[in-house]
């Protein structure tokens, strides 16, 4: 037989290593040929490996080639490596070759390659690690071993690919790895190049499309509605007709709320903002907003809920901030904190405390903590050179030096951190070192201070990360700034400064500073709540029963993921630590940066003077939420989403769904017989709504935002727009009672959309409950099943529009006031310009014509026109959508083909 | 057709009495089958060979390893290239490659009916019953093939039958 290989084909690494058994078996020849060489005579697609047989016949799958040289040295196929080879050739290989090329064609590097992988290499880590064998389908090395371990082998041979958190998956590379077969296979292929030696063969081929999660499709529900089971109809069916009954009884809000045992209890905090700035969007969306979003689903849940959040309020720039406006640091503090309430008050963010740092429970328990450090050998003490202006008076904090980075020669690098190449700096290694008050030339002067033993507890917050994040919700980021941090090695950090606005430092000699935000900022949560409630250990030193989420932006995940752990672990008092840290990327405006100097972007406190509803832009900023990459915040693409999202589909959806109930049933929901199509409808939407809690349940606001309520009320629209109400209702008795149950449907479906808002758009949420009069126990619970929580006879109340529509000269004139954008265009590649140059009327206008052309099909479809006019309209239709994505600047939605049962 | 509702149809042709119950899992709806003794099977295939061997049918899964390593090579083929893609010019590829593949075989291992010839069949239905009647003349091989499986006994069940007319009508176009 002869063996067909290519340069750089990953397929080789497998087929080679399994080549090994075959040895003195049988006679193999193997050839080299070019990656564009079709090698099997019937194979459109050029294909290598290729094993070409005696009889003649081809193997053209890598698999399959592994397989029949296992096959040939006497083994046997068993369940678990079938199970284990049909995974790999369905769930592995479209992400790891979407990787690979990432990696060794495009350049990319980190999350981007391995984001989308992650999920397999778990899946594998998990179930070695829960069966405990050393192999994948048990004691020995098997078939499914070799395969999948030569597929992985050129990513996972750089260990920046193989994640530290993978224990069970580390070992088993690393075993098969160090076997002779195996290590002669990867030197053939990869000739100590690394990965790289792939590039000859995959920068011929064509870029692998990524699974999507779940393409938008043209016509979700029939897709959908292809693959329910019976059973799945039969319990969607029985739910619905439960309705309110299966509603567990009405708890009234707790107060204080508590955790109970044998409970789901949720702690969700959101990073502490500093007193004296105001947020912009960009800290609205990063921190409360997402906590906020994930705080009402969990009380929807029915999880006891606690959610926290307070001003940070220590600090030199505090002082320096009240000598500016000649008031006390603690006046300073008052006001700006009101500031900060008000804000979060406008935007309806639900918290069940915003307290502040300046208490007396934050010294009593910064110093407990501190204390029990010392007492344990977890303190240092030494001596540091540190900047003092003499002009000023004052040792002066990191914040206020600047100066020249030693690193990478930025020029205006900070005294904590280069903002350029992000290394942290020590404020006296700066070049050139600048006072920022008075911009004079600070000294070097020597100061005791004390310092956080934080290599000693380095083990110890290893273990303690070993526990937590395999299975853990951490994103990428937190995860990925940590373990570089761990990399490095950690250093003693320093908790003490030279300031009097702080909490104190409990030790003689010490007198006269305080702690420093790293130390102290953190514990910022367990003192609020100890305002909040006497009982606040319950929460916080409750690591069994308490699930704690900690939201912020990416900067702050080495504070709340390292610093305050490795502070509670070493003051050994049993503390709730984070379970789940949950950190955005950074939102820009328009296409630069917020600056609160440059009066660029929009803040906090003047969102609600633009006239926008707080509703509308908790829903765009949760849209646009930067997970997983930086995102941009666009006028344009606000009005866009407001207009079409809102106005043109959800809120038409849910306007017709309760005026059909007025106009034609006197607001009285109608009597409901179902036919088998509702009851599959009924499933399609149980099914969606799971999804929507999946992608909940992880945090994946975006992701559930960009298509749950909105399959939901397409569904909706589309039932409505087939089944035509508004002509049943005029029709005969059958058609009648039809009209009745299409409408009683889907006053239903906009009663479960209400719900399934709530934690997205509070008040809309509300408006449409009232609209609807939906009953009070179902307003704040969201089960897992579609219930009728309207049955026949049921009275609803006013129904009116839920959305308006913005102007473009509204937008025009609101992006003038708060700038960016227009001003400068020059240097922005090519590429965004096109999203710029179609202007928003166009836009409008091809989205008038897609919904117009829309109709037509539907049209057509309804009266079972003839099939070529059908396929006419669809292309036209399809042209249509594509040009409104190339306006709007979206990936093009692949079509889809429908699958007929 | 729902991965669980073709492994009921693969139940019955294997005359398997005991009909076993499926889960699904995840956005591709993979089938889950729950075993007696033991741990959950996942995939389609996987459950699709677990049943063969259930069944004391061996045969179905090749007797000689090449034929073994064909048949699982085809059950890929089936799960990865044939459910992959849905659009009109990826199944036209498939069928003209499978057209030539077949060009001199009976069945897709050459002279065995086996289990791919079953996944294969149940996975192209959908896209068979669409063709008109010059592409089932232009893939000629792959409709001979298709309507021998379809008429070979207890495998079609209330699948719908493909007509393929006997006598060709546009002899041109091969």
């Amino acid at each position: 037989m002869r063996l067909f290989v290519s340069e750089g084909a990953p397929g080789s690494l497998p087929v080679l290593a399994a080549a090994g058994r075959v040895r003195g078996r049988a006679e193999l020849l193997i050839s080299t040929v070019g990656p564009e060489e079709c090698v099997v005579p019937f194979l459109t697609q050029p294909k290598v490996p290729v094993l070409q047989l005696d009889s003649g016949n081809y193997l053209f799958s890598t698999t399959a080639i592994c397989r029949y040289f296992f096959l040939l040295s006497g083994w046997e196929q068993d369940d678990l490596t079938n199970q284990w080879l049909e995974w790999e050739a369905t769930e592995l290989q479209p992400t790891l070759s979407a990787a690979l090329y990432y990696l060794v064609v495009q350049g990319k590097k980190g999350e981007d390659v391995l984001g989308p992988l992650r999920r397999a290499l778990t899946h594998i880590d998990h179930s070695l690690s829960r069966q405990n064998c050393p192999f994948l389908a048990g004691e020995t090395e098997s078939l499914a071993d070799i395969v999948l371990w030569g597929v992985l082998y050129p990513l996972l041979q750089d260990p920046a690919y193989l994640p530290e958190e993978l224990g069970a998956l580390r070992s088993w590379f690393q075993t098969l790895s160090t076997q002779e077969p195996c290590q002669r296979a990867a030197e053939t292929v990869l000739k100590q190049q690394g990965v790289l030696a792939l590039r000859p063969y995959l920068q011929k081929q064509s870029q692998p499309s990524l699974p999507e999660e779940k393409a938008v499709s043209n016509e979700p529900e029939e897709e959908e509605l292809a693959t329910l089971s019976e059973e799945e109809i039969a319990m969607a069916v029985t739910a619905w007709e439960k309705g309110l009954g299966s509603l567990p009884s009405f708890r009234p809000q707790q107060n204080p709320v508590l955790p109970v045992a044998g409970e789901r209890n949720v702690l969700i905090t959101s990073a502490l903002p500093y007193v004296n700035n105001v947020p912009h969007l960009g800290n609205i969306i990063g921190c409360v907003l997402s906590a906020d979003v994930f705080a009402r689903y969990s009380r929807l849940r029915q999880w006891n809920t606690l959610y926290l959040c307070g001003t940070d309020e220590y600090g030199t720039a505090t002082e320096t901030k009240a000598m500016e406006e000649g008031l006390t640091p603690q006046e300073i503090c008052d006001k700006y904190h009101n500031i900060h309430a008000d804000i979060y008050r406008w935007f309806n963010i639900s918290f069940d405390i915003f307290g502040r740092t300046t208490t007396p429970q934050q010294t009593k328990i910064t110093q407990d903590i501190f204390h029990r450090l010392l007492a344990r050998g977890f303190v240092l003490q030494d001596s540091v050179e540190q900047l003092r202006c003499e002009r000023c008076a004052r040792f002066l904090a990191d914040r206020f030096v600047e100066g020249i980075c030693p690193f990478c020669g930025y020029e205006e690098a900070r005294g904590d951190q280069c903002d350029k190449c992000g290394k942290l700096i020590n404020a006296i290694e700066l070049k050139k070192p600048q006072c920022k008050v008075c911009r004079s030339c600070p000294v070097v002067k020597s100061s005791q201070h004390l310092f956080l033993d934080l290599p000693k507890l380095e083990k110890r917050l290893e273990e303690w990360l070993g526990k937590t994040l395999p299975g853990s919700d951490w994103t990428p980021n937190a995860r990925f700034i940590i373990r570089s941090w761990l990399r490095d090695g950690l250093k003693p950090r320093c908790i003490t400064r030279d300031l009097k606005w702080g909490t104190p430092v409990p030790l003689k000699g010490f007198e006269d500073k305080v702690f420093y935000v790293w130390f102290d900022a953190t514990i910022g949560y367990l003192s609020i709540t100890a305002n909040y409630t006497d009982q606040w250990e319950r929460w916080w030193k409750n690591p069994e029963q308490v699930d704690l989420y900690q939201f912020m932006a990416k900067d702050n995940v080495p504070f709340h993921g390292l610093v305050f752990p490795c502070s509670a672990l070493g003051a050994e008092d049993n503390y709730t630590l984070v379970k789940h840290l949950i950190a955005t990327e950074y939102l820009n405006y328009e296409d630069g940066k917020f600056s609160k100097s440059r009066g660029v972007g929009v803040f906090g406190d003047m969102a609600q003077d633009t006239g926008i509803p707080a509703d509308i832009w908790r829903f765009y900023l949760l849209y646009i939420r930067p997970e997983g990459q930086d995102s941009a915040f666009s006028w344009t693409d606000m009005l866009l989403k407001n207009n079409s999202e809102l106005l043109n589909n959800l809120g038409n959806f849910i306007n017709r769904a309760g005026m059909f109930v007025s106009k034609f049933f006197g607001g009285s929901v109608p009597e409901m017989v179902l036919t088998p199509d509702d009851q599959r409808l009924l499933a399609h939407i149980t099914l969606e709504l799971r999804h929507y809690h999946q992608l909940l349940e992880k945090v994946r606001i975006p992701g559930c935002l960009t298509q749950y309520p909105h399959h939901i009320f397409d569904s909706g629209n589309q039932y409505i727009q087939v089944n035509e109400p508004w002509k049943r209702i005029k029709g005969t008795e059958a058609d009648r009672q039809r009209a009745g149950t299409v409408t009683g449907l889907a006053v239903n479906i906009a009663a479960l959309l209400s719900i399934m808002l709530q934690p997205f758009m509070p008040t809309v949420s509300a408006t449409i409950q009232t609209q609807l009069q939906l009953p009070l126990p179902a307003c704040s619970v969201l089960l897992t099943k579609f219930l009728c929580t309207l049955p026949a006879g049921h009275q609803i109340g006013m129904v009116t529009p839920l959305f308006q529509k913005l102007e473009n000269d509204q937008i025009e004139s609101l992006r003038q006031r708060f700038g960016g954008g227009q001003v400068k265009v020059s240097h922005k590649p090519a590429v965004v310009e096109t999203v710029k140059t179609v202007g928003p009327q166009q836009i409008q206008m091809l989205m008038d014509e897609v919904t117009k052309q829309g109709s037509i099909v539907r049209e057509l479809k309804a009266q079972k026109a003839d099939k070529n006019q059908v396929a006419a309209e669809v292309a036209k239709l399809l042209d249509l959508k594509k040009q409104l994505a190339l306006a709007e600047g979206k990936p093009l939605e692949t079509p889809k083909g429908k699958k007929k049962k | 057709m729902a991965a669980a509702a073709e492994l009921k149809l693969l139940e019955k042709s294997l005359r398997l009495s005991k009909g076993n119950k499926y889960s699904a899992q995840g956005e591709r709806q993979i089938p889950v089958l729950q075993t007696n003794n033991g741990p959950s099977l996942t995939g389609l295939t996987t459950i699709a060979t677990h049943l063969v061997k259930e069944a004391n049918k061996e045969y179905l899964l090749g007797s000689t390893a090449e034929e073994k390593a064909t048949v699982q090579q085809w059950l890929e083929y089936r799960v990865t290239r044939v459910d992959g893609h849905s659009n009109k010019e990826d199944i036209h590829t498939l069928l003209k490659d499978l057209n030539l593949y077949l060009e001199d075989k009976v069945y897709l291992t050459g002279y065995n009916f086996t289990l791919a010839d079953i996944l294969l069949y149940y996975g192209l239905h959908r896209f068979i019953v669409d063709l008109t009647v010059q592409e089932k003349e232009k893939y000629l091989n792959v409709s001979r093939w298709f309507c021998h499986i379809q008429h070979y006994p207890g495998i079609r069940q209330h699948l719908s039958s493909v007509v393929f007319i006997k006598n060709r009508l546009y002899t041109n176009s091969h």
